[in-house]
């Protein structure tokens, strides 16, 4: 469409859009935003419209690509068909293929798999525009969701890209600079600043390499802030509401209050960053972890629901014969269906 | 129809609230969840809608391309709408090609926009018998809660509206809003041992004996309509619900078209 601009960093050290060299364009999420997905995020990146859901830990179907010591990650990311200029094909292309396998690779790394043996976290990251950068805005997005579902984590993980334009390093590449621009990084780190996820094309020097992994690490820790910010708003919400509905069951406020304890903890404007820095990443474990005891007691209410309807069941059984015979056969049928 | 696994005691719930005439959200036989429409959502798509319907989500996205004509329509430009049951909107929903159920949807709701002649074809042709305006509808389902089949037509018809003809920038003549002569709204009837319920959610769906789909007009017509499920309908209750469906038609138009 548009032709190469002359420059892209103006007289004052400028970019097109108006940004420093060194700024993320902005960047808002919420959580929680789709009712069946057991975690979901939705992100907006400059012009990138992505939306995440997390369902799992599930049953692993089929059952021969279960792994007998942890869960297995599945990753997809899709782009819409109405999401760029010209219209793609619907489905997975190679490009997509790739990328669904290093951003599960970013994963793989921070979530704690060995926790849920033989099950799998699936993980969806659906790009609704797309706007440079939507690699990195999915794992953003996915990251909050792992974290909304409650999936146990050693840390959020935050992405961005590092590209080169005129000469020179920028952070979080916008379209035009992408397009024209001589190089582009993207990478994904874990609060501590490990790289889970690093790729790159084009041609930067050694240097510029390890100016770019810095400019990376500060992109990726303004974005750390916002995801934790968005986790707090949450779960501090969620603490309102759920206390005072379930005042008279003991055991739930008691979870749920042990969950959100040190969250607000954490509402103390932040003094002596990197102290604070590590105890809300513990805080965040801990969170999943506590979060993820809610869900286990969740799950125990479901089945002893279903063990009652089996009861109920039986009995109603007893009165009649050819209702048992749909009950046996319905209901394997199906599971082999969703499989 | 729903793949999910429904105990057949839920069956006999919603059944036994059936017969006292109630149904388990709390609403009435003919009564539809609440909408929430809003369009242009995607800067990038010659037009689109968000549409949440009750807690199914469906987000449209309609994209213009100049192509070749069908050769036996050299004149008019060409329709292709197609669903995506994205695994993001159900956990019994998987990745890969469409399924038939979403191929299904996805052509009811073509059906209903193609036949009511809702967009002037003629109007989007660019050169006769060589190249004419591809209109692209993509119906990507966010959140599955039931009922995907009208949110997707409401959202189809709320994208169209809003959609630009990119003249300028393919280069073939001026920006126009894509020429729009009718707004098809689908209603959706469910079945249940015997009686009609509009707007069915996802646990109505699944237990249903039958489920049909009507679309209609400005002008009361009907230009679409698809039963589906296993069960059988009466003359008696079609007639009921093609006029319940129309009469909800109309109403979901007032509300939510005429005023984009």
């Amino acid at each position: 469409m548009s032709d190469k601009p002359e420059k892209f960093i103006d007289e004052n050290g400028l970019r097109l859009d108006g940004r420093r060299v060194d700024e993320i364009r902005p960047m808002k999420m919420e959580i929680g935003v789709l009712s069946r997905a057991d975690g979901s995020c939705y992100l907006e990146w400059g012009k990138n419209k992505v939306l995440a859901a997390v369902y799992g830990p599930r049953e692993l179907h089929p059952r021969r690509l279960q792994k007998s010591d942890s869960a297995l990650i599945r990753y997809r990311y899709n782009m819409a068909a109405f999401s760029v200029e010209d219209r793609i094909r619907p489905g997975p292309s190679r490009r997509s293929i790739e990328i669904s396998k290093v951003s599960r690779e970013a994963f793989e790394p921070v979530v704690l798999t060995h926790l849920y043996p033989g099950a799998v976290i699936d993980i969806f990251a659906e790009v609704l525009q797309a706007d440079a950068g939507t690699r990195t805005a999915a794992i953003n997005a996915a990251s909050m969701a792992l974290a909304d579902a409650g999936i146990p984590m050693k840390g959020l993980v935050s992405a961005c890209a590092v590209g080169k334009v005129d000469g020179q390093l920028i952070l979080d590449l916008d379209k035009p600079e992408d397009n024209y621009g001589d190089a582009d990084i993207p990478m994904a780190m874990t609060s501590e600043g490990e790289i889970t996820l690093i790729q790159m094309d084009g041609d930067v020097t050694p240097e510029e390499f390890k100016r770019a992994i810095e400019m990376c690490r500060e992109g990726c820790r303004q974005i750390l802030e916002i995801q934790k910010e968005t986790l707090q708003n949450k779960f501090a919400k969620l603490n309102e509401v759920e206390v005072s509905d379930d005042e008279g069951e003991a055991d739930v406020s008691a979870l749920v209050e042990c969950t959100l304890d040190p969250l607000e903890g954490n509402e103390i404007p932040d003094v002596g960053e990197s102290e604070d820095d590590e105890s809300i990443e513990e805080d965040l474990v801990e969170d999943a972890e506590a979060e993820d005891e809610v869900e286990s007691v969740e799950g125990q209410d479901d089945t002893d629901d279903l063990y009652s309807d089996d009861e109920a069941g039986e009995q109603v059984e007893e009165f009649d014969d050819s209702f048992k015979d749909v009950d046996e056969e319905d209901i394997p049928e199906d599971d082999e269906e969703t499989a | 129809m729903s793949n999910e696994v429904m105990s057949v005691l839920k069956k006999d719930y919603i059944y036994n609230l059936m017969l006292k005439g109630k149904r388990e959200d709390g609403r009435t036989f003919d009564e539809m969840r609440k909408i929430d429409l809003r369009t242009n959502v995607i800067e990038k798509a010659e037009g689109s809608a968000w549409i949440k319907l009750g807690e199914t989500e469906v987000l449209v996205g309609v994209k213009l391309q100049a192509g070749a004509p069908f050769p036996d329509s050299p004149g008019e430009g060409v329709i292709i709408t197609s669903m995506e049951l994205n695994p993001i909107a159900s956990p019994d929903f998987e990745a890969g090609p469409p399924k038939e159920s979403a191929i299904e949807m996805a052509r009811v709701t073509d059906r209903g926009i193609r036949e009511s002649g809702a967009i002037d074809l003629s109007k989007l042709c660019i050169t006769e018998g060589e190249e004419v305006w591809i209109v692209f509808i993509d119906i990507h389902v966010l959140n599955n809660t039931g009922n995907i089949q009208d949110a997707s037509s409401l959202g189809a018809i709320a994208a169209l509206l809003t959609a630009t003809v990119p003249g300028a920038r393919e280069g073939r003549g001026e920006d126009m809003p894509v020429p729009i002569r009718d707004m098809p709204v689908s209603v959706t009837l469910v079945d249940i041992g015997g009686e009609m319920m509009v707007d069915p959610d996802l646990d109505e769906e699944t237990v249903c004996d039958s489920r049909i789909t009507i679309v209609s007009n400005q002008d009361g017509s009907i230009s679409g309509m698809q039963k589906s499920g296993n069960g059988a309908l009466t003359e008696e209750k079609l007639l009921k619900a093609v006029s319940l469906a129309c009469q909800k038609a109309s109403e979901l138009r007032e509300t939510h078209l005429l005023n984009i």
